[in-house]
């Protein structure tokens, strides 16, 4: 990849200036980089202040880290997200009529558009959900789109988040600390705004209730507790939204549906937004040890009582074996031509596929089906010898287990660094509401920053940052 | 309200009055230690009781003395009642009822768990020490305040004041608990400097030495003393006021029932059994069995609005 | 043929039990060859919080316990009408895809106890060479009550030769799918010939054979399930089938009594 030329977001290839950014860097010309760097400075006291920390897996409760926040923002123009985003409507769109059919007819895969086995052999397609018809007809309520750019007009579509995306509270608490920090930015700009998608949300979520709501829907976010690495999110969106924050053991079946334990009995929840894995959902149904669900809340579910959002069995449209056949899955709901691109995907599970990554695993990255977060990956061009022969007997041992991509030319954006303005690889994650009949698509999104000279490791847990993303009236 | 966050919002409160309360007693002991020759062990073994925090301290130390007490009660790693355990304790809970408290309150806990957790990372030496109390019950008081201007006055604000004067009585109580026989009459040693700086040191554990010298001037004994702290329903640590504030909040909570509540039952029970008298019939029935009665009622109380808010399943 | 069935599920438990659900998985199939007459659940001692058809077509009843319960009783009992189809249930009805049962489960995994099972069966007629292999499932696994464990998988019971319908029809599902049939375990009432009173429910096995369907194979009694045969659940295996699955609070001891009557009318 040293022979591509990386596309820098401000600059282009050529080093001019591209015109998104031609307010922000007259004004950053004009200001004193010590006052920069205090703000710097105030935004992460602010952070902390205000507690947007994430914990990190298997370390002890003090253990509240900051993902570090940059103030260049990340910007991009109104006539670029208009194409953007109708690529990401006629995904979702899909996903979810794909999702619809998997759990009934199987109609893709009698048209041999998809093999059945990526179906039938797959971990992540819950039988539990066949012949559900989820209230509205939504799955997928919330929806992350992982998207990398490499050129002006080039964006691919990385992953899908279709289980439980995390992240949007960074998008909100970002926006928000710009607008605190630099006000005069935002009269010189004119940036869409982002600071709907709360009442969005519980709007969307309500849009779907149950057959069983009377009268207004209660709406309910249900975490695993406060030592989750994502709990300030979840208390973020109840208390954005205005709805209860519960945890399973406030939760149980009376009468037939699923209740909270308020301080005056038993009251019967419409929607639940649940940030807790489907494993660990229901340890009547599915795993018996979990004490972060619900017990029976399948049941209610199947029996109209209750909204599960999103739907259990969703996972199967964002593995990642499932995503290299997105083109097909787009064609064959919409009747139309992808409008955003898949990154070239070797599906290892192949003979033909699984013999080249093995002989161009140095120029490959490789993740696993059901990975997350940039655990369990390889990047080829700058993994060890070691990393690397590890990896070929990981392929070796469980093809089926592995897809490879080739290794993109990430574009970059600047960051405010001692050195002034330095180019970083970044990611997009757009988030996009459900519900029946329409799609809603926050301008912007997260722009996560791989903080490390020429990484393109961009995951929080492993180094990245975050910056503010700006979607200009054009 | 969920009644997990009722119960979240009562320990919220619990936890950082009693943060304060424990740093006023550290105050209180590091002033008698000043004020007295030595400064040993025993002096320190009653404001460890009034502080809840005597178990497990002995083996925590090899020279229990007098760095050795408050270190414990400031930042003991294995005492659950130290000022850091309880504000830590406080900010978890905030953390839990995040979506009932204001930004402002929160912001205000989180900033009081940052603050000692800066302060209170290594020994505080002597030296520190009024500066380091001053600022946790600053920041505390914060937090009061935070409340006070921000909070809808509606049941998360009720739950908040319960857990508040629950604590505040309990800690008033044990204090009284501990210190009771200075206050019982005796002929031998009325009026002596050794008493005489005792009292004071309830009084000044209570934050309560001017409000009483402005009440009785200086002829306040041990009597006067005892009714200031139990029945003075113009002291704000007084058991009478804090029994009255948390029988007014649950009166507040019941608002739309028909009938009290148990909990309304039992608060009314205790006013009027035990602090609708004089102070001469405590003495009769025993300082000591009195105030050994009052911390079992408020024991039950605390037990019955658990029950009754469903705190747990 | 009529047939009137009460079922009477009993718990004694040795402690209050604060909270617990059960799944109830007793009423029979609604089908062109079964008709339900009549059929009720009473509860003592808990209440019904709902009623849902699963994935696999079954009805589930999801009953509550009163809080402080010591006594749970469930009873179900109604009449029920059979028409005769010679064990052969018919085509395959959805939701769920019929290559939902050709994947093996834990209780169905096919090792070589079951591979030793399938070998050198004649396969010139599909239906025959499956009761060829139920007859050798009855010859090498005796039936026999108290050998077996309810969570043995179909390679304990080859290793054990022994055991009662439910793994009877454990092995025959490992062995069908193993040979690339799609199978499924069915949990029902039987009219019994010598006694009306019976101390638990029949369960056999089902493989779905090209042109006819689902077809029933009764392995414990060696033969094709006839109008005596009251179809109630049916699953991967007994995990999806049991008449009652449930959680509940606490570290109460249970005691269990069933009690099932089948008469024809």
């Amino acid at each position: 990849m040293e022979n591509q030329k990386i596309f820098d977001e401000m600059w282009g290839t050529e080093d001019s200036l591209r015109e998104p950014y031609r307010k922000f860097q007259t004004w950053f010309d004009s200001e004193d980089p010590a006052r920069l760097r205090k703000k710097q400075r105030d935004a992460e006291e602010l952070f902390r202040l205000t507690g947007i920390t994430f914990n990190v897996y298997g370390k002890a409760e003090a253990e509240e880290r900051l993902i570090p926040f940059d103030i260049v923002p990340r910007i991009i123009s109104g006539s670029e997200w208009f194409r953007l985003s109708r690529g990401i409507e006629q995904r979702v769109r899909a996903i979810n009529a794909f999702l619809h059919d998997i759990y009934h007819k199987q109609e893709i895969v009698k048209a041999g558009r998809i093999p059945k086995e990526m179906i039938s052999q797959n971990e992540a397609f819950l039988p539990h959900m066949i012949g559900v018809e989820p209230p509205g007809g939504v799955y997928t309520h919330i929806v992350g789109i992982d998207l990398v750019r490499t050129g002006p007009g080039e964006f691919f579509v990385l992953e899908d988040n279709a289980r439980t995306p995390s992240g949007v509270s960074y998008m909100l608490e970002n926006r928000e600390t710009m607008l605190q920090m630099f006000p005069e930015l935002f009269s010189q700009n004119r940036v869409q705004p982002v600071s709907n998608y709360p009442t969005d949300l519980r709007r969307s979520l309500a849009a779907c209730a149950p057959p069983a709501c009377e009268g207004k829907p209660v709406v309910a976010v249900l975490t695993p507790g406060i030592y989750n690495s994502a709990y300030f999110e979840h208390a973020f969106l109840a208390d954005k939204m205005g709805v209860e924050l519960v945890e399973g053991h406030d939760l149980r079946v009376v009468d037939g549906r699923v209740a909270m334990r308020t301080t005056r009995g038993y009251r019967p929840i419409d929607v639940l937004y649940r940030r807790v894995d489907d494993e660990y959902l229901d340890p009547l149904n599915f795993n018996p040890d979990s004490a972060l669900g619900v017990p029976g809340i399948m049941d209610v579910y199947r029996a109209g009582g209750i909204t599960i959002a999103n739907a259990p069995g969703t996972g199967i449209s964002d593995d990642k074996a499932i995503y290299s056949y997105m083109p097909e899955i787009v064609e064959f709901y919409t009747g139309e031509r992808p409008l955003l691109q898949n990154v070239q995907t070797w599906r290892c599970s192949e003979p033909d596929a699984l013999a080249y990554v093995l002989d161009n695993l140095e120029e490959l990255v490789v993740k696993e089906v059901h990975g997350s977060g940039g655990y369990g990956m390889l990047i080829g061009p700058t993994a060890t010898k070691k990393d690397l022969a590890a990896f070929r007997r990981k392929l070796k041992a469980r093809p089926g287990n592995y897809i490879a991509q080739p290794t993109l030319a990430l574009s970059t954006v600047p960051i405010f660094s001692r050195a002034g303005l330095s180019p970083r690889h970044v990611d997009l994650r757009p988030f996009v509401l459900c519900s029946p009949g329409k799609v809603d698509i926050t301008p912007g999104g997260l722009t996560r920053v791989a903080l490390k000279k020429g990484s393109l490791v961009v995951n929080s847990s492993q180094g990245g940052g975050t910056k503010d993303t700006w979607v200009l009236e054009d | 309200m969920l009644g997990k966050t009722a119960n979240g919002l009562f320990w919220m409160s619990r936890y950082l009055e009693r943060a304060e309360n424990t740093a006023r007693l550290i105050e209180t002991g590091q002033r008698i230690a000043l004020t007295r020759l030595g400064s040993g062990e025993e002096e320190w073994i009653p404001v460890l009781q009034s502080a809840g925090s005597l178990d497990g301290f002995h083996d925590a130390y090899e020279t229990p003395g007098q760095e050795a007490a408050v270190d414990w009660m400031l930042r003991g790693r294995d005492n659950p009642s130290s000022i850091m355990a309880c504000i830590a304790s406080a900010r978890q809970n905030a953390r839990l009822v995040r979506t009932a408290i204001t930004g402002e309150v929160w912001e205000a806990v989180n900033a009081t768990y940052m603050m000692a957790r800066e302060l209170l990372a290594r020994k505080v030496s002597e030296r520190d020490l009024p500066a380091v109390l001053a600022a946790i019950r600053q920041n505390t008081a914060l937090v009061r305040g935070m409340i006070h201007g921000t909070m809808l006055r509606n049941d998360i604000y009720d739950f908040l004041r319960i857990g508040t004067f629950l604590e505040r009585a309990d800690n008033t109580a044990r204090i009284l608990d501990v210190k009771y026989y200075v206050l019982l009459p005796s002929v031998s040693a009325i009026g002596s400097s050794i008493d005489n700086v005792q009292w004071e040191s309830i009084l000044r554990s209570v934050s309560a030495r001017g409000g009483f010298r402005m009440e009785y001037g200086s002829e306040g004994g041990p009597q006067e003393i005892a009714h200031f702290l139990i029945f003075d329903k113009r002291m704000p640590r007084s058991l009478a006021f804090c029994v009255g504030k948390i029988k007014d909040n649950l009166r507040y909570l019941n608002a739309s029932q028909p009938k009290p509540s148990q909990s309304q039952k039992l608060v009314t029970h205790l006013e009027t059994a035990y602090l609708s008298h004089g102070i001469d019939q405590v003495f009769e029935y025993g300082l000591h069995e009195f105030i050994e009665k009052m911390l079992e009622l408020l024991g039950d109380l605390a037990g019955q609005i658990q029950l009754d808010y469903r705190f747990y399943e | 043929m009529r047939l009137t069935i009460h079922h009477t599920t009993r718990y004694s438990f040795d402690n209050p039990v604060p909270f617990g659900l059960q799944q109830l998985r007793k009423t029979p199939k609604s089908t062109p060859n079964q008709h339900i007459l009549e059929w009720h659940t009473r509860i003592i001692g808990g209440q019904k919080e709902l009623v849902f058809e699963d994935h696999h077509n079954n009805v589930i009843e999801l009953i509550s316990f009163e809080p402080g319960v010591e006594t749970l009783e469930l009873v179900s009992e109604g009449r029920v009408e059979l028409n005769d189809t010679h064990g052969v249930v018919g085509r395959h009805r959805g939701p769920a895809p019929l290559w939902l049962y050709a994947r093996p489960t834990q209780l169905t995994e096919a090792r070589a106890g079951v591979r030793d099972m399938i070998r050198d069966l004649d396969d010139r007629n599909t239906v025959d060479m499956l009761h060829t292999l139920s007859a050798r499932i009855r010859s090498k696994v005796t039936y026999e009550i108290g050998v077996s464990q309810p969570d043995w998988s179909a390679e304990d019971v080859i290793k054990a030769g022994g055991g009662v319908c439910q793994d009877h029809a454990h092995v025959f599902i490992a062995c069908a799918r193993q040979m690339g049939f799609a199978a499924r375990y069915v949990s029902g009432y039987l009219l019994l010939d010598d006694r009306t009173t019976q101390d638990a429910m029949h369960a056999w096995a089902e493989a779905h054979v090209e042109g006819l369907g689902w077809v029933g194979f009764d392995v414990s009694n060696g033969i094709s399930p006839d109008t005596r045969y009251v179809r109630v659940a049916t699953g991967l295996d007994y995990s999806d089938a049991a008449p009652v699955s449930g959680m509940r609070m606490g570290d109460a001891g249970e005691a269990l009594n069933v009690q099932i009557q089948v008469a024809q009318q």
